[in-house]
C-alpha cells in the first residue's frame, strides 16, 4: 500500500488536467469525482423540479388543460425517474460517499479509481438518453411511469419504453460499480490500526447501502431486460395475451424498487449521523446500537417488497408477512431517531443552515415514517394504494428526508469543498422557504388521497381543487427556495468567507487536512482517528477551549 | 415552585398521549362511509392516527424543546456533555416501539380478517376442498363465477372475498377508459354499478388490456383488475347514495378520465331500476346483441 509512503519530494508529473478543467475529465480522483456527481445530480435536479412544476401547473384546475394527455404521462415518468436515479440515488451516494469515505477510512482513494469514474461518467450519457427521448419525434419518452408495470408498458410506444430501459440499465451499472467501490474501501482500504467500529456512522451507512445495491439492482437489470424483449421481440414473459404474468414482474420490480428506497435514505441517515455530533458539541449517542440499526434495516429492507402489492392478488400469508415485516422496519428506525434526538439532548447546538435542515429533516421523515407503518397495514392500504396519501408519504421520506439531508451536507462540507463559508442568512432563508414550502406542497395530499384523489391523473373531481391549488403554491414556493440556494453557491465560490481547515471544529478526517484537500487527501501520513465522534466534555476533562481537534487526534489517543 | 423531573415528565407525558387520543377520536379525515366494512376500517384508521399523532407530536416537541434549550448562547463556547450512550435508555425506546408495531400489526390483521381479506380463496387446493366441504355457500358462490363466464377450474386471484350466499353478482369488465358492470341474473350491461343497500355484492373483474383498479373511497376497497387474473371483490353497500368508482392504477393516456359511479339504491328500488332495464322478463332467452344493445342505452330502453 501506498499509505505508508513519506511524501514525494516534487509534483509526480500526471495526465491528469489539473485546473476546473479536471472536472470535465476523467479524473479518476475521488474528490473531483465526488463533486462531478454532486454538481451533475443537481442539474438533474433542476430538470426534474421543472417537470414536477409542470405536473403541479396541470394540477391547478380540476380538467386537463396545460399538457396533453400523453405528455402528462411522459412528464410524470420523466419526474420519477430523474428524481430518483440522476439525483438522488447518485447524489446521496456517490457524491458524499466518493468524496468522504476514503477520509473516513484513511485512504488516498477509492479501491478502484477507474471503475469509479467509468461509474460516474455513464450517468450524464444516460440522463441525456433519458431526457432527449422525450424529443423524439412521432414517439416520446415513456408513458408508463417509472415503475413501468407492464402490459401498460408493453403498449405504449416502444422506442421511448425502450430508451427508458436502456438509461435505467446503464443507472443501475452505474449503482453497481459504484457499490463495489464502495464495500471494497470500506473494508479492505482501511488505514491500519483503524477498527470497523471506529469508523464514522456514514461508513457503516455506505456499506449498508452498497450491499443492498449489489444484491437488489442486477434484479431489476434482469427484469427490465425480459421487459425489453416483451417488447422488442414480443416474448411474453410478462404479457398475459401470450401466456404471461403481469404480477411477476412486480414482485421482481420491487424487489430492488423498495430497497432502492433505503439506498436513497440509509446514506442520508449516514450523513445525519455526520452533521449532527459535530454542531450539537455531542458524541453521537448509542453509536452501537446506531451500526446495528443499520444493519438490520439492510436485511429487513429485503424482505417487505410486496406491501407495494398488496392489491395486486397476493395470497394472504403474504400480506401478512409483509405486513409484519415492514411494521419491524419501525423499529431499528426508531432507534436511529431517538439517537439522534439523544444526540440533541444537553448539547451546544449551533442553529446554522446544517442543523436547521439536518432537524427538519428529522421531522419530515418521522412524519413519512408514521404514515409509511399506517401503509404497511393491509386494510389500511387497500384504501389509500395508488393515491396522493402515498404521493404525500413518499415525498416525505425521499424529500423531506433524503434531499433535506442532501442541503445540510452541502452547508456542512462546502468549507472543505471549496475553501469558503456559505452566506449563512441566505442558507436560512432557503430553509425556511423549503421547510415551508415543502410542507404546503404534499401535507395536503394525504388529506386528497384519503378522500378520493388517486395519483399520476391530469383531472380529478372538481371538490379537489383548492386543496390542489394550495399543493401547488407550496411547490411554487419550493422552486423559489432553489434561488438563494444557487447565489449562495455560486457567489460563495468566489466571494465566500474564507473558511479555514476546520471551521466547525470537527473531528472526522476530513476536517483534518487543508480546504480543498490536496490530491491524495495528505501531505505526509493519513491521519488515525479512532474515536470521530470524542465531543463533550466531562467534568474532569481537558478543557476543550484551549485545544483543537488537531491536538486531540495527534495527541496519542488510542 | 419547582417541580420534581419525573412528575413534570409524567404529566407531560399524560397530557401527550390524552391530545393524542383526542386527535385520533375528533380530526375526521375520511369520507363518508358506505359500506360495511367502512366503520371497521375507519376504527383502525382512529387507532393508528391516535398512535401516529403520540409519536409525532412527542418527538417535534422533544426536537423543539432541545433546539430553545440546548441552543449555543452568543459568546458560549465548549461543548456539551460526553454522553457516548445509555444501555437501558437503548432498550426502552427498542422495547416499546417492537410492541406498539407488534400490537398494531395484530389488530390491523384483525381488521383485516373481519373484513373478510383472510378467506384463501386465491389458493387453488384449498378453494377447492373449501368447494367441497361447503356445498351450499361455497356451491352457490362457485356457480354465480362460472356463470360469469370464467372457468370454474380457474386459479382465481384474492381480494376482499365474499362470506354469503344470497350476494348479488356482477361481471366487471375494467378496459381502457371504461368499466362495464354485467348482471348475470337479469342480463344488464350497464356503464354504471347499481347495488341494493344491504345485501352483498361479489364482483368478478377482469380487464381486457391494461391493469386497471378498482376504487370506491366511500367502501374504502380497492382491488387491481388484471388482465390474464380475475380478482373478486365482495363488499355490502349499507348508505345509499352515488359515490365514484375511480381508476387507481395507471392505465393509459385517459387514466384520469376512468371513473364511473356506485349508485347504492334502497333494495325496492333496485328491484325496480332491474326490471325497467332488464332487457327481458327473465325466463325467456334473448340473444347478447339484442341485449347488449338494449342495455347500453338504458335510458332510452
Amino acid at each position: 500500500m501506498t499509505l505508508t509512503l513519506p511524501p514525494q519530494a516534487g509534483p509526480a508529473p500526471t495526465l491528469q488536467p489539473t485546473g476546473w478543467l479536471r472536472y470535465f475529465s476523467f479524473s479518476v480522483d475521488h474528490k473531483v469525482i465526488g463533486l462531478q456527481y454532486l454538481v451533475c445530480g443537481f442539474l438533474f435536479y433542476l430538470v426534474g423540479g421543472a417537470l414536477a412544476g409542470a405536473i403541479r401547473t396541470e394540477l391547478l384546475t380540476p380538467i386537463s388543460d396545460f399538457l396533453p394527455r400523453e405528455t402528462y404521462n411522459e412528464v410524470l415518468t420523466l419526474h420519477g425517474t430523474v428524481m430518483i436515479f440522476l439525483w438522488i440515488v447518485p447524489v446521496v451516494n456517490g457524491a458524499f460517499g466518493n468524496y468522504l469515505i476514503p477520509f473516513y477510512v484513511g485512504a488516498r482513494d477509492m479501491a478502484f479509481p477507474r471503475l469509479n469514474a467509468v461509474a460516474f461518467w455513464l450517468i450524464p450519457p444516460a440522463g441525456l438518453l433519458l431526457i432527449g427521448s422525450y424529443f423524439i419525434a412521432g414517439a416520446g419518452a415513456s408513458q408508463s411511469g417509472w415503475t413501468a408495470y407492464p402490459p401498460l408498458s408493453l403498449t405504449t410506444p416502444a422506442t421511448g419504453q425502450v430508451i427508458w430501459i436502456l438509461s435505467v440499465l446503464l443507472l443501475g451499472g452505474s449503482s453497481i460499480f459504484g457499490g463495489i467501490n464502495f464495500i471494497a474501501t470500506v473494508l479492505k482500504m482501511r488505514r491500519p490500526g483503524l477498527g470497523l467500529m471506529q469508523l464514522p456512522m456514514y461508513c457503516w451507512a455506505m456499506l449498508g447501502t452498497s450491499i443492498l445495491v449489489v444484491l437488489s439492482t442486477p434484479v431489476l437489470a434482469g427484469t427490465l431486460v425480459l421487459l425489453s424483449f416483451d417488447i422488442i421481440a414480443h416474448t411474453g414473459f410478462f404479457n398475459p395475451a401470450l401466456g404471461g404474468n403481469a404480477v411477476v414482474y412486480q414482485h421482481l420490480f420491487w424487489f430492488y424498487s423498495h430497497p432502492a428506497v433505503y439506498i436513497m435514505v440509509l446514506p442520508a441517515f449516514g450523513l445525519v449521523s455526520e452533521i449532527l455530533p459535530v454542531h450539537a458539541r455531542k458524541p453521537l449517542f448509542g453509536y452501537t446500537t446506531m451500526v446495528y440499526s443499520i444493519l438490520a434495516i439492510v436485511f429487513l429492507g429485503l424482505i417487505v417488497w410486496a406491501h407495494h402489492m398488496f392489491t395486486s392478488g397476493t395470497p394472504p400469508w403474504m400480506r401478512l408477512f409483509f405486513t409484519i415485516a415492514t411494521s419491524f422496519i419501525a423499529v431499528p428506525t426508531g432507534i436511529k431517531f431517538f439517537n439522534w434526538l439523544a444526540t440533541l439532548w444537553g448539547g451546544k447546538l449551533s442553529l446554522n443552515s446544517a442543523m436547521l435542515f439536518a432537524c427538519a429533516f428529522i421531522v419530515n421523515f418521522v412524519f413519512g415514517g408514521i404514515t409509511g407503518v399506517a401503509l404497511a397495514q393491509v386494510p389500511f392500504d387497500i384504501h389509500v394504494h395508488d393515491t396522493y396519501f402515498v404521493v404525500g408519504h413518499f415525498h416525505y421520506i425521499v424529500y423531506g428526508g433524503t434531499v433535506f439531508v442532501i442541503f445540510s451536507a452541502v452547508y456542512h462540507w462546502y468549507p472543505k469543498f471549496t475553501g469558503r463559508l456559505l452566506n449563512e442568512p441566505l442558507g436560512q432563508a432557503h430553509f425556511w422557504l423549503t421547510f415551508v414550502g415543502f410542507n404546503l406542497c404534499f401535507a395536503p395530499q394525504h388529506w386528497l388521497g384519503l378522500n378520493g384523489m388517486p395519483r399520476r391523473v391530469a383531472e380529478y373531481d372538481p371538490q379537489f381543487t383548492w386543496m390542489n391549488q394550495l399543493s401547488s403554491a407550496g411547490a411554487l414556493l419550493m422552486a423559489i427556495s432553489t434561488l438563494p440556494f444557487l447565489v449562495n453557491v455560486l457567489v460563495s465560490a468566489f466571494r465566500g468567507e474564507v473558511a479555514g481547515d476546520n471551521p466547525w471544529n470537527a473531528l472526522t478526517p476530513e476536517w483534518l487536512t487543508s480546504s480543498p484537500p490536496p490530491v491524495e487527501n495528505w501531505k505526509g501520513e493519513a491521519p488515525l482517528v479512532t474515536h470521530p465522534y470524542g465531543y463533550g466534555s466531562a467534568p474532569d476533562a481537558i478543557d476543550l477551549k484551549a485545544t483543537s481537534g488537531r491536538d486531540l487526534w495527534s495527541s496519542g489517543r488510542s | 415552585m419547582l417541580i420534581p423531573a419525573p412528575v413534570l415528565s409524567l404529566i407531560i407525558g399524560m397530557v401527550l398521549v390524552l391530545s393524542g387520543l383526542w386527535i385520533g377520536q375528533n380530526v375526521n379525515l375520511l369520507p363518508v362511509d358506505a359500506s360495511s366494512n367502512a366503520p371497521v376500517y375507519d376504527e383502525l384508521f382512529k387507532v393508528l392516527f391516535s398512535i401516529g399523532a403520540i409519536l409525532f407530536l412527542g418527538i417535534v416537541g422533544l426536537l423543539v424543546f432541545s433546539l430553545v434549550r440546548f441552543r449555543r448562547r452568543p459568546g458560549e463556547l465548549g461543548d456539551g456533555i460526553a454522553l457516548e450512550g445509555n444501555l437501558p435508555l437503548e432498550i426502552v425506546w427498542t422495547a416499546i416501539p417492537a410492541i406498539v408495531v407488534l400490537f398494531v400489526g395484530i389488530y390491523s390483521y384483525d381488521i383485516y380478517e373481519r373484513m373478510g381479506g383472510m378467506v384463501p380463496l386465491n389458493d387453488h387446493a384449498v378453494h377447492a376442498m373449501q368447494h367441497e366441504a361447503h356445498g351450499g355457500e361455497g356451491g352457490a358462490a362457485m356457480a354465480a363465477m362460472a356463470g360469469g363466464g370464467i372457468e370454474s377450474d380457474e386459479r382465481i386471484w384474492g381480494g376482499i372475498t365474499p362470506a354469503s350466499a344470497d350476494a348479488l353478482t356482477v361481471d366487471v369488465t375494467a378496459m381502457q377508459f371504461a368499466f362495464i358492470f354485467r348482471y348475470p341474473d337479469s342480463e344488464i350491461i350497464s356503464g354504471e354499478l347499481h347495488v341494493p343497500a344491504g345485501r352483498p355484492v361479489a364482483l368478478r373483474m377482469k380487464a381486457n388490456d391494461v391493469i386497471h383498479a378498482f376504487w370506491v373511497p366511500q367502501f374504502r376497497l380497492k382491488q387491481d383488475v388484471i388482465p390474464g387474473q380475475p380478482t373478486l371483490l365482495s363488499f355490502t353497500p349499507t348508505r345509499p347514495g352515488s359515490y365514484p368508482i375511480i381508476c387507481a392504477e395507471l392505465c393509459g393516456p385517459y387514466h384520469g378520465g376512468m371513473r364511473t359511479t356506485v349508485v347504492v339504491e334502497e333494495p325496492e328500488n333496485f328491484q325496480a331500476w332491474v326490471s325497467k332495464n332488464s332487457p327481458n322478463p327473465p325466463p325467456a332467452p334473448v340473444t347478447p346483441v339484442v341485449a347488449a344493445a338494449a342495455a347500453i342505452s338504458p335510458l332510452q330502453s
